[in-house]
C-alpha cells in the first residue's frame, strides 16, 4: 500500500511537470492545429522571468516580500510568454495557417532566434523590450471609442508606441543600473532558488514529499482548472471552441476569428510561461531548457488525442506513472518472486535512459492501434 | 519542390555561417622577435559546450601571452614569438575533425591544443593519426586510450576516481557505507563507474545501485526513489553527471532529504569551482570533489596562476582543474620544443617525454604513455563556493589502461620503446 502510494505520488509528480508543460501546447496544437516548435522557448522565457523576478525581489525595497516572488512570477511569466506569443501569432503564424510544414519550419526558426536572443542580449534589455511591447499593445485598448473611430487613430497609435518605447528603454536602464548582473549578456546557465518555505519536505500519511514538487502539482492543478473553466464557462472560451469546430460558420455568424486566434495562441503561450516557472524550480535556467521538454510535450498531446484536454491530463499522468514504475524498477517490489528471466529483463529497463526507450516504444505501439490517441475527437471536423 | 528548395537554402546559409565563424587570432607583432610560429587552438566557441570550453581558450591565450612576454620560444639562440589561430569546434564532433584537418593541412601548425568531450577527441583521433600530427588534450577523462599522436594532460581514472573512492570508503564520514552510482549516459560515466565497481569490490564494499540520466534530461525523481530504496539510512553517492544535470540533481535531492546531515555524501568528478558557482554552494556544501588542481591550493604558483587569470580576464573569473591542465600543456610544449631544437612533430614528441614543469598544482612530469604524473586532492565543498582540501596524495603515475577495468587489466602503454607502443602486456 505504501509502495503504491509512493509510486502514485512519484508518477503524479513527474506527470504534473509534463502536464503543465504540455497544457499550452494542447491548446495551441490541439485546438488550433499549429505545430509550434517554439513552445519550449516560450517556457524558457517563463523560466527567465522567474529568474529576473527573483533578482528584483532581492532589492532592498522589495526584500520583505521575497518569500512570495514565485507566486508573482507565475503571473509575470504568463504575461511575458503571452505577449511574445501574441507577437508571434500576429507577425508569423497568422500568415501560415493551413500550411503545417511551413509553420513547423518558421516556429523552429523562431525557437533558434529566441535561444540566441537570451544568449546575446542582456536580460535587462529583454525585460525592457517586453515592457514596451506590453504597454504598446495594451495602451490603445484604453483609448475612448471616439478616438478609435477618428481618422487620426494611427497618429494616436504611433504616439502610444513611442511612449511605450520610451518607458521600455527607461525601465531597461533602471533594471541594469539596479542589478548589474542583468546588465550583461551571458550564455551561462542561471539558477532560481526557491524561497525557504518552499524547500525541504513535508509529511503526508507517513511519507515525505518534496515541497517544490507539491508546489508544481498545485500550479498544474490551478492551471488545469482555470483553463477548463475558461473554455467551458466564459464567452471567449466558448467562441474558441466554436472556431475550433467550424471556422467558416463562426466567421459567417460574426465571430471575429482573427481575435479568437490571437487570444487562443496568447493563452497557450502564457501557459508555456507558467510551465517555465515550474521547470525553473527543478533545474537550472538556460537557453536550452525548453528544448529538453518539447519532445515530451508533443508526445503527451499526441498520446492524449489531439484537441482533447482530458486526454492530455490522462496521458501525462499515465506517462509519469509508467516512468516511475519502469525507471525505478518498482514491479520487482510489487511482485518479488517473479521468474529470474523476467526479473532480469525488468532490471535491464530499470534505468532512467532505458525507461525512456521503453516508454517511447510503448507509446508507438499504442498509437499503432489507436492512431488518434486515448480520447479521439468524436464527430466530424470540418477541416478533416 | 518548394520545400526542398527552402531546405537547400537553409543548408547553404548554415554552411556559410559555419565558415564565417572561424576566425583568426593573434596579437600584434613586436619587433624584438627573430621569427614567429603559429599554433592551433580548437575548442567550441558556440553551442552547448561553449561555456566550458571558452575558459580553456582564455587560459591557453594567457599562457601564450606569458611565454611571449618572457621572450617567446628560443631555438639555437633564435627567438620565436607564438601566434595562434583559434578555430571553433561548435560543440559538433565532426566539425572538430574537419577543423583539425584545416589547421594541419592549410595552416600547417606544428601543434593543436584542443577538445573537451571524449566524443570530440574520438572524432579527432583518426585525423591526427593519419596525418601524423600532434594534439594536446587537457581534460580529465576515462582513459582506455593511448595514442602516439595525442598528449593527455588531464587526469586518468587512477588519478582522480580511484583515490576518491578509497577516501569515501575508508575515511569519509560515511566510511564503510554502501555505494550508489549516478551519471550522465555517455562514455565517461559508464567507464568510470565500471572501474569504481571493480574497486569497491576489491575494497570489500557494496555497490547497491547505479543509474544513468540521458543527456538533456533533468527528471531525477525515479533516481531519487531508487537512492532512497537502496540507501535507506545514508551512504556514498558517486556522481558523474554532466553540466546542467547537476543543478537539477542537487536541487531535487536536497528537497528529498538526501543531504550530508542525513548521512548521504556525494563525491563528484565533474564539479569544479566554475560549476559550484553555477549550482550554488548552498546545495553542495558538505559534499566532496576530487581534482588535481583546486583554486584553494595555498602555494605561490597556484596563487600566481589564479591572480594572473583574474588580472587578464576579469576579477569575477575563477580557475579550475581543466584550465590548469590547459595551462600546463602550453608550457610543456614550449619546453619540449626548446629541448628538441625544432618544431618538427616527431622530434618534439620524443623530447616531450620526461619534461618536468612546476605547475600550479605542484610538480608534474610527462610519462612515456603521453599522460602526466599528477597530485590528487580530495576537497570538501565549503559555503564560499570553493574546496577545503582534506587530503593530498603523493604524485600519482597515470595509467592509460586502467588496472581495475576488466578489459584493460594487465596492459600498459609506452611510446619510448618501439616494441611496446600503444598496448602491451605488463
Amino acid at each position: 500500500m505504501e509502495l503504491l502510494l509512493d509510486s502514485i505520488f512519484n508518477g503524479i509528480a513527474i506527470g504534473s511537470v509534463l502536464l503543465v508543460a504540455a497544457l499550452g501546447l494542447a491548446i495551441v496544437f490541439g485546438l488550433m492545429g499549429v505545430i509550434n516548435l517554439a513552445h519550449g522557448e516560450l517556457m524558457m522565457l517563463g523560466a527567465y522571468t522567474t529568474y529576473v523576478t527573483q533578482l528584483i525581489f532581492k532589492l532592498p525595497i522589495l526584500k520583505p516580500f521575497y518569500n512570495w516572488y514565485v507566486i508573482i512570477s507565475i503571473f509575470l511569466a504568463f504575461i511575458v510568454s503571452g505577449v511574445v506569443g501574441i507577437i508571434l501569432e500576429k507577425t508569423i503564424i497568422r500568415k501560415l495557417y493551413g500550411s503545417p510544414l511551413e509553420t513547423l519550419l518558421a516556429t523552429w526558426g523562431v525557437s533558434l532566434i529566441l535561444q540566441q536572443f537570451v544568449r546575446s542580449v542582456p536580460l535587462s534589455y529583454g525585460s525592457g523590450l517586453i515592457i514596451s511591447l506590453l504597454i504598446g499593445m495594451v495602451l490603445p485598448l484604453f483609448f475612448p471609442t471616439k478616438i478609435k473611430e477618428s481618422i487620426k487613430f494611427k497618429y494616436y497609435k504611433l504616439a502610444s508606441w513611442s511612449f511605450a518605447t520610451l518607458i521600455g528603454i527607461l525601465s531597461a536602464e533602471l533594471i541594469s543600473s539596479l542589478i548589474s548582473k542583468l546588465g550583461r549578456a551571458s550564455s551561462r546557465n542561471v539558477d532560481v532558488t526557491a524561497p525557504a518555505w518552499m524547500r525541504g519536505q513535508i509529511e503526508i500519511l507517513g511519507n515525505t514529499f518534496p515541497k517544490t514538487r507539491l508546489m508544481i502539482i498545485i500550479i498544474t492543478l490551478i492551471s488545469v482548472i482555470a483553463i477548463i473553466c475558461f473554455l467551458n464557462q466564459s464567452a471567449w472560451g466558448i467562441r474558441i471552441r466554436a472556431v475550433t469546430q467550424n471556422r467558416q460558420m463562426c466567421d459567417c455568424l460574426g465571430i471575429s476569428t482573427e481575435k479568437v486566434d490571437v487570444i487562443t495562441f496568447g493563452i497557450g503561450s502564457g501557459l508555456a510561461g507558467v510551465a517555465g516557472v515550474a521547470v525553473s524550480l527543478l533545474g537550472s535556467v538556460g537557453p536550452n531548457v525548453g528544448g529538453n521538454y518539447i519532445v515530451g510535450c508533443f508526445m503527451v498531446v499526441v498520446l492524449g488525442g489531439v484537441g482533447n484536454l482530458l486526454g492530455t491530463i490522462f496521458a501525462s499522468f499515465g506517462i509519469g506513472i509508467m516512468t516511475d514504475l519502469i525507471g525505478a524498477g518498482r514491479l520487482l517490489n510489487i511482485w518479488p518472486n517473479m521468474p529470474l528471466s523476467l526479473s532480469n529483463t525488468i532490471n535491464f529497463f530499470a534505468t532512467t535512459s532505458m525507461a525512456r526507450v521503453m516508454i517511447f516504444a510503448l507509446i508507438v505501439i499504442f498509437l499503432q492501434f489507436k492512431p488518434s490517441g486515448l480520447f479521439p475527437q468524436k464527430g466530424r471536423m470540418v477541416e478533416s | 519542390m518548394r520545400i526542398s528548395r527552402r531546405i537547400l537554402a537553409g543548408l547553404a546559409t548554415a554552411s556559410i555561417a559555419t565558415t564565417l565563424t572561424s576566425c583568426g587570432g593573434g596579437s600584434k607583432t613586436s619587433g624584438s622577435f627573430d621569427d614567429s610560429v603559429t599554433v592551433g587552438i580548437l575548442h567550441s566557441l558556440s553551442g552547448t559546450m561553449a561555456i566550458s570550453e571558452s575558459t580553456l581558450v582564455d587560459t591557453e591565450i594567457m599562457a601564450i601571452e606569458e611565454i611571449n612576454a618572457s621572450g617567446g620560444i628560443t631555438i639555437d639562440g633564435k627567438s620565436y614569438k607564438i601566434e595562434y589561430i583559434i578555430e571553433d569546434g561548435a560543440s559538433d564532433w565532426p566539425t572538430f575533425a574537419e577543423k583539425s584537418k584545416k589547421l594541419i593541412d592549410q595552416d600547417k601548425v606544428p601543434v593543436v591544443f584542443g577538445g573537451w568531450t571524449s566524443a570530440s577527441r574520438k572524432a579527432m583521433l583518426p585525423v591526427y593519426e593519419s596525418k601524423d600530427a600532434f594534439l594536446y588534450y587537457p581534460i580529465q577523462y576515462e582513459a582506455q586510450e593511448c595514442s602516439n599522436n595525442i598528449f593527455y594532460t588531464g587526469a586518468t581514472p587512477n588519478q582522480q576516481s580511484e583515490p576518491a573512492t578509497e577516501f569515501m570508503y575508508k575515511r569519509s564520514p560515511a566510511a564503510g557505507g554502501d555505494f550508489f552510482l549516478v551519471g550522465s549516459d555517455y562514455v565517461f560515466p559508464r567507464t568510470s563507474n565500471t572501474i569504481t565497481k571493480a574497486q569497491v569490490k576489491q575494497l570489500g564494499g557494496r555497490v547497491v545501485g547505479e543509474d544513468y540520466l540521458p543527456l538533456g534530461n533533468t527528471e531525477v525523481a525515479p533516481i531519487i526513489s531508487k537512492i532512497k530504496k537502496a540507501l535507506p539510512s545514508g551512504g556514498i553517492i558517486i556522481n558523474t553527471l554532466n553540466g546542467d544535470q547537476n543543478v537539477a540533481f542537487f536541487k531535487q535531492i536536497q528537497d528529498a532529504g538526501i543531504t550530508p546531515s542525513e548521512g548521504y555524501y556525494v563525491m563528484n568528478y565533474s564539479i569544479a569551482e566554475e560549476e559550484i558557482s553555477t549550482i550554488g554552494p548552498e546545495f553542495l556544501e558538505g559534499h566532496y570533489g576530487a581534482w588535481n588542481y583546486m583554486m584553494s591550493i595555498d602555494s605561490p604558483a597556484s596563487k600566481k596562476f589564479a591572480a594572473n587569470f583574474k588580472k587578464r580576464w576579469g576579477s569575477d573569473r575563477v580557475v579550475a582543474d581543466p584550465q590548469e591542465s590547459a595551462y600546463n600543456m602550453v608550457y610543456l610544449w614550449k619546453q619540449a620544443v626548446e629541448d628538441a631544437g625544432t618544431f618538427d612533430d616527431n622530434a618534439v614528441r620524443d623530447a616531450l617525454i620526461g619534461q618536468k614543469f612546476d605547475a600550479p598544482q605542484g610538480p608534474v612530469e610527462v610519462m612515456p604513455n603521453h599522460h602526466l604524473s599528477q597530485t590528487v586532492r580530495i576537497g570538501e565543498i565549503n559555503s564560499e563556493g570553493g574546496f577545503t582540501i582534506l587530503e593530498e596524495t603523493d604524485v600519482v603515475l597515470p595509467q592509460a589502461w586502467n588496472q581495475k577495468h576488466p578489459s584493460s587489466k594487465g596492459f600498459a602503454c609506452d611510446w619510448t620503446d618501439p616494441s611496446k607502443g600503444e598496448k602491451y602486456r605488463l
